[in-house]
């Protein structure tokens, strides 16, 4: 048995990894209530759940400053909580209600919060590569030291944008890192069917320094992000990783039957033995950082965040008609 | 009042521009030590260093997808696309990107980037470089276009654009490039949906776009020495378009040819034609014809090229017509 003294982390480790349970812990039940609002068709249009990945939005955005950007995918809710969102202003937006984040003009596959840094999911796979290079950029050319985390799967890694991309973020040294999460599907293809080769040697091939993580292991996530972040602010970027992780659900919300593609034993398989934050949770309560009934506190505290937010977006108005022709262009 | 070159009157806003705000950068193909192959650039990269006027890969969704990035978080990107041709490889960067994040946004995201371009025909240059796309980004909601007829127009609306906090397009006629216009010395500003009429007159509105402006005061001058009094508009920017201005001339002449380079199907001369028709159709003695580039690849032989076209003596010839009222376009 432990004897835990030697292995009791210092206090903001523990404050770090309760915020990273807690984190990934919102995630899981911002989509499972998401998920809900699909099924009891309150919610308009469909929306991809970021179930089953939350370590890594964690372990990379715990790793980021307010100020520094991340660009997100059409699977994006995870990277918009872990990035500091807020439910009540996510739940609007997925109604379409006005006091969403976008006014409800963007929704699931839209949605972006510039105070935290998200310059905003995007509804085009690889579409937002060249958006995190350019953030990225801005950091270089006005002097700051900003770092992008460009979020994207593996199916946009066929997109010609990204080679494009990472040659000139190469050749300028651009503070960027590219965060390739391959939940192993290109919607509903194997990622073995669309990708040949391997995926960091991509990267590599433009002198790029790429590594690949256990994307359900959030302290591994976590401590190569900080890392890679801190010698992109000195100027050694930019950097790719690969985090191997699992979606849950299909595609999106409205793909139940997908044995054609891959098996229940496999699904089976992620859920029971490589969870995220049962593992975490495990490894919480096994330092001694936290015991299980604290968790599940912490879980049911959400829990009711949640059911808060969910309630008041569901009651909240939608945006007056005239705004539909608003915000087309800026003032 | 001295005059100078369309080139250098562009070469002489963006320089403006650069040295009242260190956000604004230029970002394309060869735009620095070359200056473009053109030569509108040369000097800048002198004064304002590569950082700012920076040579990209030949990757034009790349360089564009980084300056919609950079655009995103507090920089003025001006994108520099050699060739008004190459729009198609920019697309889903400039439609799917640029366009929408203000207002997918709800407002709080702007994207103030200007793309310069050219366009026109007779350059023999054949079907890849010659074409004049300014309606197909007309069509999309959130950008803004801008057409200028001569080094005047070129400078001031250039300096508009870059302080506008939209994407705006701007096309300029590689044909005027060398050609020399008097332009002040002060600095001036054109704001953006403010037509300029060129030629007042009181039998024929003559609605001509960039290159085209030349062509419809060419053909009022021959029709003057007819005694036909032609009135010339130059709509400056097509979105926003002044539609106020074209109407109010139209009820006074009751007759309207709109002329453009764009091909004629679908395309700008059709927009601007339907909306007189419907909202100045009381006043019409003749329908509102339409005069842009046949609907054809523009070919290489000049044999065929300059049959594409409008003309000054076409124009002359339509507005003769529908001045002695014959009927145009009968079944």
């Amino acid at each position: 048995m432990s004897t835990r003294k030697s292995k009791k982390p210092a206090s903001h480790n523990a404050e770090d990894y309760l915020r990273m349970y807690r984190q990934m812990v919102r995630i899981r039940t911002f989509e499972d209530h998401a998920n809900q609002l699909y099924l009891s068709a309150k919610m308009p249009g469909l929306t991809h759940m970021y179930s089953g990945e939350e370590a890594v939005a964690v372990g990379i955005c715990e790793a980021l400053k307010v100020t520094d950007k991340i660009t997100s995918t059409h699977r994006g809710h995870g990277h918009c909580v872990a990035k500091g969102a807020n439910f009540k202003e996510m739940f609007c937006e997925l109604l379409g209600k006005e006091e969403g984040y976008c006014r409800g003009k963007g929704g699931s596959m839209h949605i972006a919060d510039q105070s935290n840094g998200n310059l905003g999911a995007n509804a085009i796979v690889g579409g937002s590569m060249g958006i995190a290079t350019g953030a990225a950029f801005t950091a270089k050319l006005l002097g700051n030291d900003d770092v992008t985390v460009c979020f994207f799967g593996d199916g946009a890694t066929a997109q010609g944008l990204m080679y494009e991309v990472m040659n000139m973020a190469a050749l300028w040294q651009l503070p960027v890192i590219y965060a390739c999460e391959n939940n192993g599907y290109s919607e509903y293809t194997r990622t073995d069917e669309i990708a040949a080769g391997s995926i960091t040697a991509r990267a590599e091939a433009f002198g790029i320094e790429a590594h690949k993580v256990d994307g359900q292991d959030v302290l591994a996530v976590n401590s190569l992000t900080a890392q890679l972040v801190e010698r992109c602010r000195k100027g050694e970027g930019p950097f790719f990783m690969e985090l191997e992780t699992y979606r849950y659900h299909g595609h999106h919300v409205g793909d139940i039957n997908r044995e054609y593609y891959r098996s229940k034993d496999e699904e089976k398989d992620w859920r029971d033995n490589k969870d995220p934050i049962v593992s975490f949770a495990r490894h919480l309560t096994k330092e001694g950082i936290a015991t299980e009934d604290e968790l599940e506190a912490m879980q049911a505290e959400i829990k009711a965040d949640a059911d808060a937010a969910v309630a008041y977006a569901l009651e909240a108005k939608y945006p007056d008609a005239s705004e539909v022709d608003m915000h087309v262009h800026a003032a | 009042m001295r005059e100078i070159t369309l080139s250098q009157a562009v070469n002489e806003a963006l320089a403006e521009e650069m040295r009242r705000d260190a956000t604004v950068f230029i970002i394309g193909e060869d735009v620095a030590e070359a200056g473009t192959p053109f030569k509108v650039l040369s000097g800048l990269v002198e004064e304002f260093g590569t950082s700012r006027v920076v040579d990209t890969p030949i990757a034009e969704p790349g360089f564009m997808g980084i300056a919609v990035g950079a655009a995103m978080t507090g920089t003025r990107p001006v994108v520099d696309l050699m060739f008004g041709d190459f729009l198609f490889l920019v697309m889903d960067q400039l439609c799917n990107q640029a366009a929408k994040t203000h207002y997918m946004s709800g407002g709080k995201l702007t994207v103030p980037l200007v793309l310069r371009t050219n366009l026109g025909a007779t350059r023999r240059s054949a079907a890849q470089h010659s074409q004049s796309l300014h309606a197909l980004v007309a069509h999309i909601p959130g950008l803004k276009v801008a057409l200028p007829s001569s080094a005047y127009e070129a400078k001031g609306l250039m300096k508009t654009a870059i302080r506008d906090n939209n994407p705006v397009v701007i096309f300029e006629d590689k044909l005027m490039y060398q050609e020399k216009a008097p332009v002040p010395e002060e600095e001036y500003l054109i704001p953006f949906g403010k037509a300029n009429i060129k030629r007042e007159g009181t039998d024929i509105t003559l609605i001509g776009t960039s290159s085209m402006v030349q062509v419809a005061e060419k053909a009022a001058e021959i029709l003057a020495s007819e005694n036909i009094s032609a009135e010339v508009i130059d709509p400056r920017t097509i979105v926003p378009l002044d539609e106020a201005t074209l109407i109010a001339s139209v009820k006074k002449t009751s007759r309207a040819i709109v002329i453009d380079e764009g091909h004629q199907s679908y395309g700008v001369t059709s927009e601007i034609a339907s909306r007189l028709n419907e909202k100045a159709f009381y006043h019409l003695d003749a329908p509102v014809v339409r005069m842009g580039a046949m609907d054809v690849p523009v070919p290489f032989s000049p044999a065929l090229e300059d049959l594409t076209v409008p003309t000054p003596e076409s124009v002359a010839a339509m507005a003769r017509k529908l001045v002695g009222g014959e009927l145009i376009h009968a079944a």
